[in-house]
């Protein structure tokens, strides 16, 4: 009720209007002076920080990756190329709901929908421009069923790129390796900016090993592009120096490997699990390479799906084991003419005094009975007849002579349990068993003896002595070099793209001294006696030039103290393995080679045939005369 | 010398002759040039920020027209009927609004049009004119600074409108309004110790409010405050369009060479954010000529709203000055990073007819309460 009565005052309330106005002045003054001073900020202060970030948003640089480097045999014969191919990739910051798209693509059939977890996981860990491919090789028919539907799919694209082909198939691929598709492990080991634009990366072998070489050095392009990241023409005017850089092509790789001699290799192991290895023993280049069962290097560079690579890991044959470098199996008879030189470098060994052979061999002061591996008895035999024979119980005399500690000392420079420094990775050293080792290897302090029984194994190279292919042919080649100790290698030159080769030095690894020319010459008549009249005289037949070798025979799983091994009897994969190691020609050797052949038998049926037959590609011309040098 | 002397008397007759046309037409000259030049300089920097279309341009032209056809017809209109009409029209938006509302439920979700056949029309944009010639209206009578009960109404008055655009939603045009109401009451003198325990209040709520949210509410809150922490989401405006203003520099890139802008990473580069386009291709002296224009025209506009002789023009036409102020300062502030990103265009530039035509309008009230002072008795 008293506020009714209140007078209204126009004279005071203009003034009190009037007061206020003036007090939002002064506010709007404060409040524009606040935002000058921020437009100050941004425009004069921070002016060249947002340049830079403007420049930024409309230049974007786009990788043009550098063509992989090929890879050619010693002859020049192209044994990995490139060749393009359509390639589905994704630019994740482009994909508004990738496990949408993703989903679609698994209904398109392009992708295999156990593959998407790991292909997300890939996506997420590239940087967000970069370009993902999600299908590598992609058929004429994929490339239309996805066209139909790009629009479903914004931020994937049909890209053609070069990919890798092996035009010799699965030729080599142990040795070649394989290349596949950037994995999230990979990532971690590269510099993710020089591989921003490729799709594929070394996996294994040669592709693996030369990858920085074969790769090259990516080039780039600076475009102008719009909000969307879509490049734009026309707009000259906003476009500052806009720079090209053009890549440089990765090297190509110059091959020891030798694909003829390569496909006698693989074609002579055949059906057989097995590896050859075959190295020139004056600078251990590697001829050929072979481990059986092999695999299509191409499934991987094309994206290899889950159930392909479930289908190769879970074959009992293990095609993925590189069984040239990583398989290890006691080395059988072939140690025995290390061994005789062992003998005669310690002058313990009278070559020419011969020892009676029964076929079984006691220890003094034991009853365990060692047998003749295969059965029968030599008699009278000295050492010649003892190599060429393969009389276990000589090198059983021998090897207690010697002695455990003396055995291992004198294997170790041929490089027995030794990586051999071949120049890809992966192999494996294998074991040289000592005393040492015993005590460290096992648990049970009664494990940890070593018992005068396992030196008498060790002589003949069986119980824990573990051997490659690779280390053995590296062995039969420093036998030939008579010492000369050269790291096996595979490739032996980068060709730039001019088309000049830069070789690559061979590698010397240190010789083998204090052998006695004499005793060389006495253990190497021994294995010529092997391939003419002993064990492998049937695999010598013919030959069109002089060969050195032994056969060997690795026991799977020991035979019961008084049973007799019958090969017939035991099952296919409980067989013993069987190897042969070669040389050729005696006189001057250009060959040496390693044959291993899983579950074979005896080395001289089934090992020495195919040692043959790598011999013959490598030393003879179409008509069976041996090459000139 | 003959031709300079007739040509000089020919323009100053003609400047005479426009003089006397615009107060025939009861239209303030010099708040006409302040708007005209702000609404000119528009037009030129929106055919750079449309990219080029002159399409754009001509329906902006188009907008201004309409505005101007408002104006005018508004300034002929005594202030006298349009106080009487003031609750008449706060009435029918408040209609419009419950209408829109209803069919905004039973249609589908957010509604703010009304479709009239010939134009589509939001009703929540009559209420920015409405809310405050109401208030205005409701204190012309009553003696200033205004009593409690008063005060009680007039935050009533405001509140029916707001809560009804609130459930558009639109947050963006009511808090405008609220702000627009608000300035009456504060234009009517409501005292400082009820202005400062208002802050005190509001200020314990927030830190109340605080205190009991929830840490994603709380995240919400800050990404509101702060926008540049979300990349790519509430903050990618922002920081884009901090990028095209300090790109700018001093004298700017040029006409249609803004690289922000023309290649679209500068989003709704002809709306909300052509304050952006300014600083991008004009340069910090772009816009401190945009913000002199925009002084010129506020101080002109509070200068004519002080030369009414009544409660109902003064309070009106001061606040009509203010609220295009607080336009212009908040785009300013949010396109700037002063302030977080609400949806406010700058006022006679941003492309859009709603806000063109209601500004304009505005500006022909205060046209009208100014020029017939006069005739108003006191």
């Amino acid at each position: 009720m008293l506020q009714a009565v209140r007078i209204k005052d126009h004279w005071k309330e203009q003034r009190l209007f009037e007061r206020r106005v003036l007090v939002a002045g002064c506010f709007i003054v404060v409040l524009t002076l606040a935002l000058i001073g921020r437009l100050y900020l941004l425009q004069v202060t921070r002016h060249s920080y947002y340049t830079e970030l403007s420049q930024g948003n409309r230049v974007r640089t786009e990788p043009i990756p550098a063509a992989r480097g090929l890879i050619l045999d010693r002859n020049g014969k192209l044994l990995a190329g490139n060749q393009p191919a359509y390639q589905l990739e994704l630019v994740p910051e482009e994909v508004p709901n990738l496990n949408g798209a993703l989903q679609g693509l698994v209904k398109l059939g392009l992708i295999e929908a156990d593959s998407v977890e790991e292909l997300r996981r890939t996506i997420r860990s590239r940087r967000p421009f970069d370009s993902v491919p999600v299908v590598l090789r992609m058929s004429d028919e994929d490339v239309a069923r996805f066209a139909v539907r790009r629009f479903e799919f914004p931020g994937l694209d049909i890209k053609t790129r070069q990919t890798r082909f092996y035009p010799e198939g699965q030729l080599g691929v142990h040795a070649l390796g394989y290349v596949g598709a950037i994995s999230e492990n990979d990532l971690e080991h590269i510099d993710r900016a020089a591989y921003s634009g490729t799709a594929l990366i070394g996996k294994l072998g040669v592709e693996s090993a030369y990858e920085k070489q074969l790769h090259g050095g990516n080039g780039y392009r600076e475009v102008l592009v719009n909000a969307l990241g879509r490049s734009v023409q026309g707009l000259g005017e906003l476009a500052p120096d806009l720079r090209t850089q053009a890549p440089a092509a990765g090297k190509d790789l110059v091959l020891s490997l030798d694909t003829n001699v390569q496909r006698v290799a693989e074609q002579a192991l055949g059906d057989h699990r097995g590896a050859v290895v075959a190295v020139n023993p004056n600078n251990g280049d590697v001829l050929a390479l072979a481990s059986m069962p092999e695999f299509d290097p191409s499934l991987f560079a094309r994206g290899i799906t889950r159930s392909e690579y479930a289908e190769l890991t879970d074959n009992i044959d293990k095609p993925l084991l590189n069984r040239a470098l990583r398989g290890a199996y006691p080395s059988g008879s072939t140690i025995k003419p290390v061994v005789a030189l062992a003998g005669l470098t310690y002058h313990v060994l009278n070559p020419d005094k011969t020892e009676f052979c029964a076929g079984t061999f006691h220890l003094p002061g034991s009853t365990r009975l060692f047998r003749e591996g295969k059965g029968g008895k030599h008699g009278w035999v000295a050492l010649q007849d003892a190599i060429a024979k393969s009389c276990d119980v000589y090198f059983y005399g021998l090897a207690e002579t010697l002695g455990v500690n003396r055995i291992a000392t004198f294997l170790a420079p041929f490089g027995y349990g030794e990586l051999t420094g071949i120049d890809i990775s992966g192999e494996k050293p294998g074991l040289l068993p000592t005393p040492e080792w015993k005590k460290l290897a096992f648990k049970r302090p009664a494990d940890q003896i070593w018992f005068p029984g396992e030196t008498i194994n060790f002589g003949v190279g069986q119980g824990y002595l573990l051997v490659t292919p690779l280390q053995l042919a590296h062995v039969a080649g420093v036998i030939a070099g008579r010492g000369a100790n050269f790291h096996p290698r595979l490739v032996t030159g980068l060709r730039d793209a001019n088309g000049n080769v830069k070789p690559i030095a061979p590698v010397a690894g240190k010789r083998i001294e204090g052998v006695a020319d004499a005793d060389w010459d006495r253990v190497i008549n021994g294995m010529v006696g092997a391939v003419t009249y002993g064990t492998a005289h049937v695999s010598g037949k013919n030959a069109a030039y002089s060969i050195a070798g032994k056969t060997g025979t690795a026991q799977v799983f020991t035979v019961a103290q008084n049973a007799k091994y019958n090969e017939k009897t035991v099952e296919e994969r409980l067989r013993d393995h069987a190897w042969f190691i070669a040389f050729a020609p005696v006189e001057k050797p250009r060959i040496a080679v390693a044959v291993l052949v899983e579950n074979g038998g005896f080395g001289a049926t089934t090992a020495a045939p195919i040692a043959r037959q790598v011999l013959d590609a490598y030393l003879l011309d179409a008509d069976g005369k041996l090459k000139a040098p | 010398m003959y031709e300079e002397v007739t040509s000089g008397s020919r323009t100053r007759r003609t400047l005479t002759v426009t003089a006397r046309m615009l107060f025939a037409l009861k239209l303030d000259g010099a708040l006409v040039i302040g708007l005209a030049l702000v609404a000119a300089y528009g037009l030129v920097v929106l055919y750079s920020a449309s990219g080029q279309s002159l399409g754009t341009v001509i329906r902006a032209a188009a907008h201004i027209g309409m505005g101007v056809v408002a104006m005018l017809l508004l300034a002929q209109v005594s202030p006298n009927f349009l106080r009487r009409m003031s609750p008449w029209l706060y009435l029918v938006g408040i209609v419009l609004l419950v209408v829109v509302d209803g069919i905004g439920h039973i249609g589908m979700g957010a509604q703010r049009w009304l479709d009239l056949g010939l134009l589509r029309f939001q009703p929540s944009e009559i209420m920015k004119l409405a809310v405050p010639m109401m208030c205005a209206w409701f204190l012309h009578d009553r003696a200033l600074p205004p009593s409690l009960s008063s005060l009680a109404i007039l935050i009533a008055l405001i509140f029916v409108p707001v809560g009804l655009v609130v459930l558009q939603p639109d947050l963006g045009t009511a808090a405008l309004i609220a702000i627009a109401g608000s300035l009456v009451i504060l234009m009517a003198g409501l005292q400082v110790r009820i202005i400062a325990g208002v802050a005190v209040l509001g200020g314990l709520g927030a830190w109340f409010g605080w205190a009991f949210m929830h840490d994603y509410q709380k995240k919400r809150v800050l990404t509101f405050l702060d926008p540049s922490t979300d990349r790519l989401g509430a903050g990618y405006h922002i920081i884009q369009s901090q990028i095209a203003i300090g790109s700018g520099g001093v004298f700017g890139k040029g006409w249609m060479h803004g690289s922000q802008a023309q290649l679209q990473f500068l989003p709704e580069r002809s709306t909300d954010f052509i304050f952006a386009v300014i600083g991008e291709e004009f340069g910090f002296l772009g816009l401190a000529l945009l913000l002199l224009l925009y002084a010129y025209v506020v101080t002109r506009a509070l200068y004519m709203a002080v030369q009414t002789q009544d409660t109902y023009a003064r309070l009106l036409g001061g606040c009509l000055a203010l609220t295009f102020f607080v336009y212009v300062f908040i785009n300013a502030g949010m396109v700037s990073g002063l302030l977080p990103v609400v949806g406010v265009p700058l006022p006679l530039v941003s492309y859009g007819g709603s806000s063109m035509v209601t500004l304009l309008a505005g500006f022909g009230i205060l046209m009208s309460l100014y020029s017939h002072r006069k005739l108003v008795g006191s």
